[in-house]
């Protein structure tokens, strides 16, 4: 099979052109993943955020994360791209395909792809809120709210 | 001869640059890079242990630094 597509991008990101290299004849399921940029954080008003990434070590991260789970369940094709620049609320910042014969190994291994992204990939993202104010998410530092992801 | 380190988001806030040049004799560890850069401007702002990559791989802090590797400070992630 050819190489899992995984890609850092300034484009909005079309999740149709992913899953379209990820399925084949013998795929019978395909778990996608939307990260998209949500109104609120930590109780404050999101009106945007900037993706920023350290390219290269950022794609070789995802690519070594796509061979992980592919390693895990054999068989299992998959695409994972991030946006960077400035996203508005509601904009796609990352998305991933999972294809599989079974459906259990193609859910189970986009929640693992998007897991290890999350911890693993060199990726930061500057929260802009109402009135102006802005600040690098951090999250090791505990927040406010009860929600953490 | 300085090494030049690659900084990231709060980093590059921190540092007012995106390449900071640091003052060490190589090769050496990541440790006595991100020592060095504890003195310069922007510097203390670093977290007790910042996290590193040397040619674009996590590195532990006792990773030796030869010139011409590719030396990064990697901010806390927060992709997605």
């Amino acid at each position: 099979m050819t190489a899992p597509w995984v890609e850092i991008t300034n484009e909005p990101i079309d999740l149709n052109a992913m899953v379209g290299t990820v399925v084949d004849r013998g795929v019978g399921a395909v778990a996608t993943f939307l990260g998209t940029v949500r109104d609120v954080n930590d109780g404050r008003a999101v009106t945007g955020i900037d993706y920023e990434a350290y390219q290269p070590m950022a794609e070789r991260e995802m690519r070594a994360i796509a061979d992980e789970i592919v390693s895990r369940w054999p068989g299992l094709r998959v695409a994972i791209v991030h946006r960077v620049g400035t996203l508005q609320v509601g904009d796609v910042s990352v998305a991933i395909a999972c294809a599989h014969a079974r459906r259990a190994p193609s859910a189970d291994a986009m929640r693992e792809a998007i897991e290890l992204l999350k911890v693993r990939v060199p990726i930061w993202k500057r929260e802009h809120y109402a009135g102006g104010e802005w600040t690098w998410v951090d999250p090791t530092q505990p927040t406010t709210a009860t929600e953490t992801r | 001869m300085p090494v030049p380190v690659l900084v990231f988001a709060s980093y590059a806030d921190a540092f007012g640059a995106r390449i900071v040049s640091v003052p060490v004799e190589t090769p050496c560890t990541v440790a006595d890079i991100v020592e060095a850069m504890r003195t310069l401007k922007g510097g203390e702002r670093l977290p007790g242990k910042p996290v590193v990559a040397v040619n674009q791989s996590y590195a532990t802090c006792d990773v030796a630094v030869q010139d011409g590797d590719e030396v990064a400070l990697i901010p806390p992630v927060a992709g997605g």
